[in-house]
């Protein structure tokens, strides 16, 4: 797909901060985060556990855990701020227009209800549409999101359904309603390989077909290669890398991108070590000033260590990181990351 | 005759485990319910030389994990023998004797949460070992010893003092193998040490297991679904299908010639990082139940391949380019040799 440019954009995030109050001070978990994603587009939210970018996935579909709560910045849907919204008005804009899916299949879906009946309760809630209209609706749903013997199965319960069935049942209740974007949250993590494959590729073909916008998180760079169209690479709070999914992928901007996809075991060619990125992501208490990588990373300069680089665009991407600052101090070393 | 080649290190034969998951003899009786047994590992040979990495893959449910637990002795078998450098694990010792046999091998567990105790302090987790096989001689060689494994595992010895919830779950992998390593191992079970690991901390880790090996030449059972942790780690592979091995061969071999149809499918799933185009084929349907697995080769009702003979009968493994593959389509020549080829041809080149 082509970067979709001329479309104005579905959903537009900007400089999202997302804060926990603690009684040792504030933890801010999103940090000046900005994106868009247009009509069609898949864009994929990579990173590692604690880098932020379920919290970002949560704070756009309203569903923060308090204390978290968004202490600046906007979120558009359609042109329309939804990150101010009373909760009775954004509860409807939840499943309406906005669909969620979560990881694991079993806890998003109510063991005592069966499948059908949670169907049309969805339907039911944001369509008006009678009983018996909801009922085919929810048996065209279960058909689309390929469960053999729909019609059987609708009346079935949850723990009758084996994993990849569940987390497609999800999916058909994410689709209820029709909605504009799609937030999926580790969608294939709790799936086995051979299934994984499946979900991706219904999730892509459900994309296609209606135009959904679909913000895919997950930690898993294979998933992304796949799916999306742009990729987003979250460190520590911070958007560090984002830009088509081909470039960030095969020549990554970012030092730490570039690392990650190191560090991810390949089939083509066999090496003797992995690419290792030495150090752990810090926790919220102790980010280092200037730079969040700065600690780990291998091109520092003195830049990194007082200056926090924002997204500035490299190649086609955009990357937060100093080494693209052109004419800057950095602009030399930029070519040493090409060449490593 | 005895003696004539010389025993593999570790050699497991006709293994087999069920567990019995009926319900109660009550229930049974009144609504007239059979016994239910799954059988989680169904019969299955391998040999693992000393100092490679053999590696079992194969999805959710396939008993991968149980053999592991087999292997290590938390489980006995329902039937078969595990040998270790000669000596049947079934048969009963003195003490003593088990004892060190045991101290030679070690299991590293996939959820560093749940493995180390969080009551204790780090010293005492990779202390334990140490203690129950009574290899320290007093007190300063207890604590030179414990130093020394936290720094062969990237830590420092003053991590020693603090008790696991200090560290990130990559730091206890590291106290794990730590662990592990503390009673001098020869031979090291792995089940699944980095899927509870980001692909950063995952890297880290195989790094540390590879530069180990090297070391304190281990050898290495290592289980685990992910096929490219498993090609970038092993000597040889074997994949599981519910509780059987349907195919063995060196890790190269296997990832480039693939022989099994299961094995096909399963490469096939793994997402193409490399952007080169290749399609990805979602394959049909889902692990049957190990219930009540199907009749034949348990693989049939998904196998493009599957004939009368694959349903009614049992295939068995055949030899075949240094490994083994139990499927009558490759048997009987009805499947086609193919080669795979992995390689980003954009990259490379340039």
């Amino acid at each position: 797909m082509t970067p979709p440019t001329n479309y104005p954009p579905l959903l537009e995030v900007k400089s999202l901060r997302v804060e926990f109050p603690t009684r040792r001070g504030t933890l801010v978990a999103v940090d000046d985060v900005s994106f868009d994603i247009a009509p069609g587009e898949v864009l994929g939210v990579v990173g590692e556990s604690g880098a932020g970018k379920s919290l970002t996935g949560n704070a756009i579909i309203g569903l923060l855990e308090p204390p978290g709560r968004i202490a600046s910045g906007e979120i558009r849907l359609e042109g329309r701020r939804i990150d101010n919204l009373p909760y009775e008005e954004m509860r409807r804009v939840r499943g309406a227009r906005i669909g969620a899916i979560f990881q694991d299949p079993l806890t998003s879906l109510n063991p005592l209800y069966s499948v059908g009946r949670q169907l049309v309760e969805t339907i039911q809630t944001h369509l008006p549409l009678s009983a018996g209209e909801a009922r085919k609706r929810a048996l065209d749903l279960l058909k689309e999101v390929g469960i053999p013997g729909a019609e059987h199965r609708i009346d079935h319960y949850p723990h009758q359904f084996s994993g990849g069935m569940r987390q497609r049942v999800v999916i058909a209740l994410a689709l209820c309603a029709g909605p504009r974007l799609i937030v999926a949250d580790e969608p294939t993590t709790a799936l086995d390989v051979s299934i994984q494959a499946q979900i991706i590729a219904l999730i892509k073909k459900l994309c296609r077909e209606h135009a959904t916008a679909v913000m895919l998180v997950t930690h898993d760079m294979g998933v992304i290669a796949e799916t999306a169209d742009r990729v987003a690479v979250m460190y520590a709070g911070r958007i560090a890398e984002i830009g088509p999914v081909r470039d960030v992928v095969k020549d990554a901007k970012h030092p730490y991108t570039k690392g990650l996809m190191g560090s991810i075991p390949s089939l083509g060619v066999r090496h003797d070590r992995l690419t290792q990125i030495d150090g752990t992501m810090p926790r919220l208490t102790e980010i280092p000033t200037g730079c969040a990588f700065n600690p780990r990373c291998d091109f520092r300069g003195s830049r990194c260590l007082g200056e926090r680089p924002e997204l500035m665009s490299a190649g086609a991407s955009r990357a937060a990181c100093w080494l693209h600052d052109r004419g800057g101090v950095g602009a030399p070393a930029a070519k040493d990351l090409a060449d490593a | 005759m005895l003696d004539a080649a010389p025993r593999p290190f570790v050699q497991i034969e006709g293994l087999k485990r069920y567990f019995d998951v009926s319900p109660s003899w009550l229930v049974r009786t009144l609504e007239r319910r059979p016994r239910m047994v799954v059988q989680a590992v169904d019969g299955i040979d391998i040999e693992i030389a000393k100092g490679e990495t053999f590696s079992l893959v194969g999805e959710s449910g396939c008993g991968k994990s149980t053999v592991a637990r087999l292997v290590v002795g938390l489980y006995p078998p329902t039937d078969g023998t595990i040998s270790f450098d000669g000596n049947d694990m079934a048969v009963r010792r003195a003490g003593a004797e088990t004892a060190a046999l045991r101290r030679r091998m070690q299991m590293i567990f996939q959820d560093p949460y749940a493995s180390l105790n969080p009551r204790w302090r780090v010293f005492d987790i990779i202390a334990e070992p140490i203690r129950a096989f009574g290899l320290a001689k007093d007190r300063a060689d207890l604590q030179s010893r414990v130093d020394g494994l936290l720094r062969q595992v990237r830590l420092t010895a003053a991590d020693g003092r603090k008790f696991p919830h200090e560290f990130s779950g990559g730091q206890r992998q590291r106290i794990s193998i730590a662990r592990a390593l503390a009673s001098e191992p020869e031979f090291l079970v792995c089940d699944e040490p980095t899927s509870a690991l980001d692909v950063s901390v995952q890297a880290q880790i195989l790094n540390l297991m590879v530069d180990l090996q090297r070391r304190l030449k281990l050898t290495y059972l290592f289980i685990s679904h992910n096929l490219a942790v498993v090609y970038h780690i092993s000597t040889r592979v074997g994949v599981m299908y519910l509780g059987r091995l349907v195919e063995v061969a060196p890790s190269e071999t296997l990832f480039r010639r693939p022989k099994h149809p299961y094995t096909r499918m399963l490469l096939d799933t793994i997402p193409d990082l490399d952007m080169s185009g290749r399609q990805r084929n979602p394959v049909a349907g889902e692990v049957p139940s190990p219930i009540n697995p199907p009749s034949g080769c348990t693989f049939h009702p998904r196998c493009p391949f599957a004939n009368q003979r694959c349903r009614i009968e049992r295939p068995k493994a055949i030899a075949i380019e240094g490994g083994t593959v139990a499927c009558h389509a490759v048997e009987e020549g009805r499947l086609a040799v193919e080669e795979r080829s992995y390689d980003a041809p954009v990259r490379q080149r340039a």
